[in-house]
């Protein structure tokens, strides 16, 4: 008996596809009704974000960048999300999830000095609802739940997003921040990015659940598993997320299924330790930008000139926005202080004179 | 002037605030409709909405995760983690994320919240009721710790602490919730953080001192009265930051020091202290700087809470201790 209700429930949770992987469309009904140039956009934003995750490993290995935990093959989980979402609302990423919050508004060169860490990274353009990516895996989903209880109570027709893994979705952070978003119906998107492996531990290590989609079902809330690597159904997925928030009608969880061609992070982590060449083949030939591209192709909507555009861009903007975070000033020890409090404490203040006399020697 | 029990100062400063400012939220785990495990916001759902003062899930890092957000979107959360034993449910949301925020983003975000929670011992509750883990919340940079003695005390302090724009942990001694009556003007007024007090004058020695432990000094000064010692009895009040300049004062005048603390000698804050006056009145110093503090074991079963929590006697003894040096 108890069986059978599992098998119940797992069948609420179907991946929800609107591309296949040769680009055509297999659920009609479900394609969204963007114009031609929001098309291109999106092709562009990932074509982008592939060419920064290229480079960006090339930089960190050259030493010209700090902590990088790559993005190749999340594109369309990352950017199909951020891409259903109005400029006023929050992102709360993770540490991955630095294309959404450069989407949303955070400029390059802050990416990079958070990458390197300093200061300058986490401050942000006045207005930019975001926070600083999350180091603590599943803190961003309770402090959603709060910034969304938030937007509700101050009446704004706003929702919080908020990014997390699969092995993220053991934490306790996790569930609590889902509950309560849940019991105060507060519009909240809960978004997890199921690249099946965290660092090495496979998803099928994390859970006896199927999918974590019905993790939602605990929470009772709405849960969906989506196409990660198909940007059609991640936007859809996460736009009807957003507009039943904002109706009132509870928070979403949405498992987004998808990969990363990378390392976990550019700290000396090595996939071929844990993961098959057969497995990143068969993720390979799910590529998102292909998919996509041929989509766009297919409706005459992109070409190679168009996407060797984009690469020249990107290229540029990123040697200008290292440059730039060359040229901020080196950190002193009297800035960290002046950022502790707002008025500072006895001890701090002593402890500011001791270092502006020493950084003034 | 009303008399009122220090609870009562803690529920009218709450009411002070929720009047005066529309984005300060109370809320907890049975704070709304209930009014508090202890009546600490008894009434105040009723009289401000459930907008204002609602209860939340069972869940104490959900809750700090809710002040967080809320923080962030323009109000001025109040949480209650029901008893402080608890806090390691929430301790990431408070010494890994609130106390960080202003820095982690040069500036640009903070975190406007009072965490409000009953700790202490000698009411003979369960386990994790009452420990006094006051000592990883001030060694954790970005945080404020207040601990009130008094109901005047209680009521300018939270009021206070309401008000800062940075986070602050504020914690109530059980004991001290309805153990006496004291006076408390009606009108709204503040106490600096980070200020000590002078709760009794006196030449011969300085006793350091904080939540309950400064009742306990007050009637071990009265003892040493009748033996012609002279005691100074400070209450720290905000044990992170450190008055310094109040007890240096002091040290300099008396020469002799104590420092009385609930927490195990391992715990609480009294090895910062003795530091502090080492390190600047030393040659002040006519005898070491003593600890009176508990044993370093788990808090007590409930029926050993007598032998186990310091008392005036422990106090009187290391008094003399340090005068007869």
């Amino acid at each position: 008996m108890s069986t059978k209700t599992l098998e119940q429930v797992e069948s609420q949770f179907e991946t929800f596809q609107i591309l296949n992987e040769e680009g055509e469309v297999v659920n009609e009904a479900a394609v969204p009704d963007l114009k031609d140039e929001e098309l291109q956009e999106l092709m562009r934003r990932m074509v982008y974000t592939r060419i920064l995750d290229q480079r960006a490993i090339s930089l960190n290995r050259q030493g010209r960048l700090g902590f990088y935990a790559p993005v190749a093959g999340q594109e369309a989980s990352m950017l199909g999300s951020h891409f259903a979402l109005d400029s006023k609302d929050w992102i709360l990423p993770g540490y991955r999830d630095i294309p959404q919050i450069l989407y949303h508004g955070l400029p390059l060169h802050q990416a990079f000095l958070w990458s390197r860490g300093h200061f300058g990274g986490g401050q942000f353009p006045d207005g930019l609802n975001i926070m600083v990516p999350q180091i603590i895996i599943g803190a961003q989903i309770v402090q959603t739940a709060g910034v969304a209880l938030g937007l509700k109570r101050k009446g704004k027709e706003n929702i919080a997003i908020t990014y997390t893994g699969d092995g993220g979705a053991s934490q306790g952070d996790f569930y609590e921040g889902m509950n309560f978003a849940g019991a105060y119906n507060a519009p909240a998107v809960f978004v997890v990015q199921n690249n099946r492996f965290a660092i090495s531990v496979p998803v099928e290590k994390q859970s006896a659940a199927k999918t974590i989609a019905q993790k939602a079902v605990a929470a009772g809330i709405e849960g969906i598993q989506v196409d990660g690597m198909d940007v059609l159904a991640v936007y859809v997925a996460t736009k009807e997320a957003r507009e039943r928030a904002l109706a009132g009608e509870g928070p979403t969880l949405i498992e987004t299924l998808t990969y990363r061609y990378g390392p976990h992070t550019m700290a000396g982590d090595d996939p071929t330790r844990y993961r098959s060449s057969e497995l990143d083949d068969e993720w390979t030939k799910k590529d998102p930008l292909v998919r996509f591209r041929k989509f766009l192709e297919g409706k005459g909507l992109w070409s190679e000139e168009q996407e060797n555009e984009v690469v020249e861009k990107a290229k540029e903007e990123i040697k200008e926005a290292i440059k730039k975070a060359d040229a901020a000033p080196k950190q002193k020890v009297t800035d960290l202080i002046g950022f502790m409090f707002e008025e500072l404490p006895h001890n701090l203040r002593e402890q500011m004179e001791e270092y502006t006399a020493k950084e003034s020697k | 002037m009303a008399q009122m029990t220090m609870i009562q100062a803690i529920t009218d400063a709450m009411r002070n605030e929720l009047k005066n400012n529309e984005d300060v939220l109370v809320f907890g785990e049975d704070v709304g409709k209930n009014g508090g495990v202890f009546r600490a916001t008894e009434g105040l759902q009723k009289e401000f909405g459930e907008d204002r003062v609602f209860d939340t899930p069972l869940a104490e890092s959900g809750i700090g995760g809710l002040a967080i957000g809320l923080g962030l979107t323009g109000f001025r959360p109040v949480m209650e983690i029901q008893f402080f034993g608890f806090v390691f449910e929430v301790f990431d949301s408070v010494a890994g994320q609130m106390n960080r925020l202003r820095y982690r983003t040069g500036g640009k975000q903070y975190a406007p919240i009072t965490v409000r929670s009953p700790f202490g011992g000698g009411v003979k509750t369960p386990e994790m009721h009452a420990d006094s883990l006051e000592g990883l919340m001030a060694q954790t940079p970005g945080l404020k710790v207040v601990i009130p003695s008094t109901p005047y005390d209680a009521k300018g302090l939270l009021i206070s602490a309401i008000r800062d724009n940075d986070p602050v942990v504020y914690l109530e001694h059980m004991k001290l919730y309805r153990s006496f009556r004291g006076e408390v003007p009606e009108e709204e007024y503040t106490i600096p953080l980070g200020k000590a007090d002078v709760k009794r004058e006196g030449k011969d020695l300085t006793i350091v001192t904080y939540g309950a432990m400064v009742h306990a000094s007050l009637k071990a000064a009265e003892e040493l009265e009748k033996e012609n010692i002279d005691v100074e009895v400070i209450d720290l009040r905000t044990i992170s930051p450190l008055d310094i300049d109040t007890i240096i004062e002091s040290v300099n005048k008396t020469n002799r020091a104590i420092v009385v603390q609930e927490a195990q000698k391992q715990a609480g804050i009294a090895a910062n202290v003795v530091a502090e006056i080492t390190e600047r009145a030393i040659l002040s110093l006519e005898a070491p700087v003593l600890r009176v503090a508990a044993p370093d074991t788990i808090y007590p079963f409930a029926a050993a809470e007598d032998d186990w929590i310091p008392d005036y006697n422990g106090i009187i003894e290391t008094a003399k201790k340090v005068i007869e040096f």
